[in-house]
């Protein structure tokens, strides 16, 4: 037992070491997710079927396959493909033979997915009346969304998009998958090394566990703060 | 010639088969209390809301001070305003008040205020700061400049509303159907800020089931069925003496 929990201990230097990127993965699809996800979401909205069309096919494909086959086929497929491109021989190369990309790719439009349908439902939600008040005093369409849409929207679902963000950080251990080195991947690494299974993977997992646990303490302030208009007493 | 603040000439509505409304005209001089009555279903709401095109009038000319919403013809053979921009600074100059008040949520009652002189008319936000804490101790919500409309009772709502479409400097305000949201012993306090608008001599343009409201403040009456002016008038002599017997008959329910 004495031996076990100072084994685990002894593995957390290494995944502490990995923690940075797993949460770049976390902050790079999440900020990606949310942007790529909004224009979907307004695509969806946009009325013009050429915009539409596509949005609801992206969201459906991506929300209906798993993650990992989404990983693998964006890794693997675009891995065929793009060394026969002008992209072999360009700068971009040497970067776009490391599997983070690959998963930084995948990763940003399955969040997308989700992002596109929950922004959809906050703006459908928004009174039509409040959006009649911004005409009415001359404010431009773009505008009406940028001051008045897009901020009530988030606010509304500003629960559902961090607990998303939670679900992505740990999502993010399937990068390993693709030789990426974050804390599941090293965990891995960790296990071959020592031959040991369990430990590595306790480890990982109060990582995880302590990560989420301050992710969630900081967006309940967050989400406290924005969402006052709503809850405050009269 | 006294230059018309508002002009409405031969409106034309329809949602899909329902002809809401069938060719009304009217004109408000500088300083006019317009009001438009009838029974629900008559087209007045819809008249409103063509005057700044939240509804596009599928025929017709709007004009404010002289200014026509210029208008094309489009494959429907129906109108719409032909230029966002022109549509968009003829907006600014008239000032809408709801039914349901439509403040934005997510903004205080000061915020609210500030938000068009700010980012449509260009404002400092030291100037229209200045300018709000005026039209808030005006219509009495000067309190609440910190608080969310939710905060709010629907009377102070409305008030802070009007406060909004205020704060834009229209040359015209619209009201559609001000009080009809609020509950009995709130309406007072919101027809009292209407009128002291009145009394100030702004060109106004309201819906109302308020008669006494309608008769105390208004140059003209405007009483509208299915869509068509049926009688209109001095208030007071058309309502003591209703020439149509639909009048007669709506001014007997109201």
């Amino acid at each position: 037992m004495m031996e076990t929990i100072s084994n685990v201990i002894g593995f957390l230097p290494a995944l502490i070491k990995a923690t940075p990127l797993t949460l770049l993965l976390t902050a790079v699809a999440g900020v990606f997710g949310l942007v790529i996800g909004t224009l979907v979401a307004l695509a969806r909205l946009s009325g013009r079927r050429v915009l539409s069309v596509p949005a609801y096919v992206f969201t459906f494909a991506f929300r209906g396959t798993p993650l990992l086959v989404q990983i693998y086929l964006i890794y693997y497929g675009l891995g065929q493909v793009l060394p026969g491109t002008w992209v072999r021989h360009s700068f971009l190369w040497p970067y776009l033979r490391d599997g983070l990309w690959y998963a930084i790719f995948a990763l940003s439009l399955n969040q997308a997915s989700y992002n596109a349908e929950v922004i959809r439902g906050a703006i459908k939600a928004i009174p039509r009346g409040q959006i009649e008040a911004a005409k009415s005093i001359g404010m431009r369409s773009s505008m009406i969304l940028r001051r008045i849409t897009l901020p009530q929207a988030f606010r509304s679902c500003l629960p559902v998009l961090t607990g998303d963000l939670i679900i992505l950080l740990k999502t993010t251990s399937l990068a390993s998958t693709i030789t990426v080195l974050e804390v599941m991947g090293t965990a891995r690494i960790l296990q071959r090394q020592s031959l040991l299974t369990f430990e590595p993977l306790i480890a990982a997992g109060i990582i995880y566990f302590t990560v989420v646990f301050i992710l969630t303490r900081i967006v309940g302030v967050a989400e406290k703060r924005l969402t006052r208009y709503r809850t405050a007493k009269a | 010639m006294v230059a018309s603040a508002l002009s409405v000439k031969n409106i034309h509505k329809s949602f899909g088969s329902v002809e809401v409304l069938k060719g009304v005209s009217f004109e408000a001089k500088s300083g006019d209390v317009i009001s438009l009555i009838g029974s629900s279903g008559s087209g007045k709401s819809t008249l409103l809301r063509c005057i700044n095109y939240l509804e596009t009038p599928d025929e017709g000319e709007i004009s404010v001070s002289g200014e026509v919403i210029r208008t094309v013809k489009g494959k429907d053979g129906k109108f719409h305003a032909v230029d966002r921009r022109q549509l968009e600074h003829i907006r600014t100059r008239l000032g809408m008040v709801f039914q349901s008040f439509n403040l934005w949520s997510h903004k205080t009652i000061l915020e609210n205020i500030i938000e068009g002189p700010i980012h449509v008319l260009g404002m400092t936000k030291k100037d229209a700061i200045g300018e709000a804490e005026l039209l808030m101790e005006k219509v009495g919500i000067t309190p609440k400049r910190d608080h969310y409309p939710n905060q709010l009772s629907g009377g102070q709502q409305q008030r802070a509303a009007i406060a909004r479409a205020l704060a834009m400097k229209p040359e015209v305000m619209l009201f559609d159907e001000p009080t009809s949201a609020l509950d009995p012993e709130l309406v007072n306090e919101v027809l009292l800020v209407i009128k002291k608008l009145a009394e100030e001599g702004r060109t106004m343009v309201m819906v109302t089931h308020e008669m006494s409201l309608a008769r105390d403040i208004s140059t003209e009456v405007i009483f509208l069925h299915k869509g068509l002016v049926e009688e209109r008038g001095a208030p007071s002599e058309m309502m003591r003496d209703p020439q149509s017997a639909r009048l007669r008959q709506f001014l007997q329910m109201a």
